[in-house]
């Protein structure tokens, strides 16, 4: 075997062995800083990280929930077109309606799914204050915190959801 | 020569009850029913005296012009997804495949199932971008004109929705189409860039274990998917079946995490952030949690398991006849390649190997056959796949003794997201009608 024919078989041998590992990325991501990305950063953690600054009442969430949310969650958040926002109903089957006192785990998913995707029509145009309001207000009508609680990046990741306890993760293997 | 050739082909014995054939026969060039004289099943029944041929007008005038973007017959108008929202009320829309119009692996894009929970976003791809940050040693932002010049793979991959098949759970069986039932299933050739080359750049803290993923969608859709898997198989999906990510799946680039639940492949992909601990958002803590008959409830479910329904025939495809006939279907795992088929006629009394159409591939659609000859008597079709894992579709019985059963009756596009795998039945009657039964 020539000397070229053995190095060329071994260059294919280590290709073959490390296919994942590229010897010289194309490295055509651009370098961002995390101050640039910040107004897509919307991602909130269960332990609070993420929460913005800011806070809110059920008070002041009714106000605007009777402005941006009655239309399509109903009086008193009891569903109309789009979901009930209150009311637990016991869980007796396999098909009840999941809601946010019956079922969700965490405060922050609220938080978090508020920001991100509501108004329906016109997201991500609450602001934070607004935000933090109409939590506590769903939260307060759920009750599961007080009327007069006030929601913020400290508060609100310690309000423990009723059903938090009842998850089993399917396939812990596989985190 | 003929002679010669029907002494090579297997003689077709039933290898099951109710008329199932070995599958071997399919192999062959021949097909030989040694049953059917003594049955006195004939093997072509019609036997009507055939027209005399003559050019129809098709034949006699030249044809129209070639499009740039071709479509199918218009006698083919009737192959088309099933919407579940046709007006865009402010809710999920679902579009379901037709399985049992579809035949081999390949979901054609235009038929390719799609959920969509806030309208399908029209996004400009010079304008799109990438960004990877959090938990990393340098954030990246990639445009979809720098993506599509890194280094590719393609591999064939099934996307399922979490809750396909939830209709199975109803107490009595739902008299809907396979489409109806599972349609909520795809299987494309994806092509893109894998996820471990873009995290290779960007680096990785340790400490890093969950990478949330959000999509440019209005409702800036968002899961946590393990760095784990991240690193084990998951790509930027830019090229379906070839062309470009169909908007409905996704278009300009889609996360596609092999054999995991569709909702998990975040669609319109914009960012992923690396954390230490899930996101916990609202699909993956509510709509993708599913309840158990305990009043628990599974959550990071994941796996999409072992799977097998009967495509042909089935429920709203009467048989004409009696005869021969080819029972197929669709075989796939989130946990590798398919292992084994058996199809039963008989409701599971006996059972026969189906024949699997190679390339068999991991996480994807496989084909399965078993020829048939139906005697005309009442029949109960089934399918039962096993994986390369060890892995086996369980029986109904056992399956909603452990997972429950709906309360009411579901609508059968509109029911809890619940991960369904186990058999589908379909009840032949002796004038050939098809019924969903549970047996």
């Amino acid at each position: 075997m020539s000397m070229l024919k053995a190095t060329s078989s071994l260059v294919l041998a280590l290709a073959v062995a490390a296919p994942a590992a590229l010897a010289e990325p194309p490295g055509l991501g651009k370098p961002i800083s995390e101050a640039e990305i910040k107004a897509w950063d919307i991602s909130i953690l269960p332990d609070g990280t993420g929460l913005p600054a800011g806070s809110g009442t059920a008070e002041q969430g009714a106000k605007i929930y009777a402005e941006k949310c009655v239309a399509c969650h109903g009086e008193g958040g009891k569903g109309g077109i789009s979901a009930a926002v209150v009311g637990a109903p016991p869980i007796k089957s396999i098909d009840t309606t999941k809601t946010i006192a019956n079922f969700w785990g965490y405060s922050t998913t609220v938080f978090d799914y508020v920001r991100r995707a509501m108004p329906w029509m016109s997201p991500r145009t609450l602001t934070d204050d607004e935000v933090y309001a109409l939590t506590a207000f769903i939260l307060a009508q759920n009750k599961i915190i007080g009327d007069n609680d006030v929601m913020n990046a400290q508060t609100l990741p310690k309000v423990k959801m009723p059903n938090a306890d009842n998850f089993i993760i399917k396939f812990p293997d596989k985190i | 020569m003929t002679t010669r050739k029907r002494r090579e082909a297997p003689l077709l014995e039933p290898v099951a009850g109710n008329g199932l054939l070995d599958r071997r026969a399919l192999l062959g060039r021949g097909i030989m029913f040694a049953g059917a004289v003594s049955t006195g099943v004939s093997t072509s029944p019609t036997t009507a005296a055939a027209e005399p041929l003559r050019d129809d007008d098709w034949s006699l005038e030249t044809g129209a012009i070639t499009p740039a973007l071709q479509t199918p017959s218009r006698f083919e108008k009737d192959v088309v997804r099933i919407l579940s929202n046709p007006n865009g009320e402010p809710r999920t829309s679902h579009a379901r495949t037709p399985h049992h119009l579809l035949n081999g692996t390949i979901t054609p894009n235009s038929l390719h199932f799609t959920i969509n929970h806030s309208g399908i976003p029209d996004i400009d791809p010079a304008k799109h971008r990438l960004v990877i940050h959090g938990m990393v040693k340098q954030p990246l932002v990639f445009t979809v004109d720098s993506l599509a010049r890194y280094p590719m793979v393609s591999r064939m991959a099934f996307v399922e929705c979490a809750g396909n098949s939830a209709g199975m759970f109803s107490p009595q069986p739902l008299q809907a189409s396979v489409q109806a039932l599972h349609g909520l299933v795809s299987n494309a050739e994806w092509t893109g860039v894998p996820l471990s080359t873009l995290l290779e750049e960007t680096g990785i803290d340790p400490k890093a274990i969950w990478i949330v993923a959000e999509g440019a969608d209005s409702l800036a859709l968002s899961r946590s998917v393990p760095v784990k898997k991240a690193l084990d198989d998951a790509m930027v999906a830019l090229y379906q079946n070839g062309e470009r990510i169909m908007p409905g799946n996704g278009y300009p680039m889609r996360l596609l995490l092999p054999g995991w639940e569709g909702n998990m492949h975040v669609k319109f992909l914009r960012r992923l952030k690396l954390t230490d601990q899930p996101g916990m958002t609202y699909f993956e803590t509510r709509t993708y949690s599913q309840i158990l008959p305990n009043g628990k409830a599974y959550r990071f479910y994941f796996v999409n398991e072992v799977k097998s329904f009967i495509t042909h025939p089935s429920f709203g495809q009467a048989l004409k006849e009696p005869g021969y006939y080819e029972i197929s279907g669709i075989a796939y795992s989130g946990n590798g390649r398919i292992a084994e088929v058996l199809v039963s006629a008989d409701g599971g009394k006996s059972w026969a190997q189906a024949a699997l159409q190679e390339p068999v591939q991991s996480k994807a659609f496989t084909r399965f056959r078993v020829p048939w000859r139906w005697d005309g008597q009442a029949a109960i079709l089934q399918s039962r796949a096993w994986d390369e894992a060890g892995n086996v579709q369980p029986l109904r019985a056992q399956f909603v003794a452990e997972r429950g059963e709906a309360a009411k009756m579901p609508n059968v596009f509109g029911f809890a997201s619940q991960h369904y795998n186990s058999l589908t039945s379909w009840a032949i009657d002796n004038k050939g009608e098809i019924k969903h039964v549970y047996a």
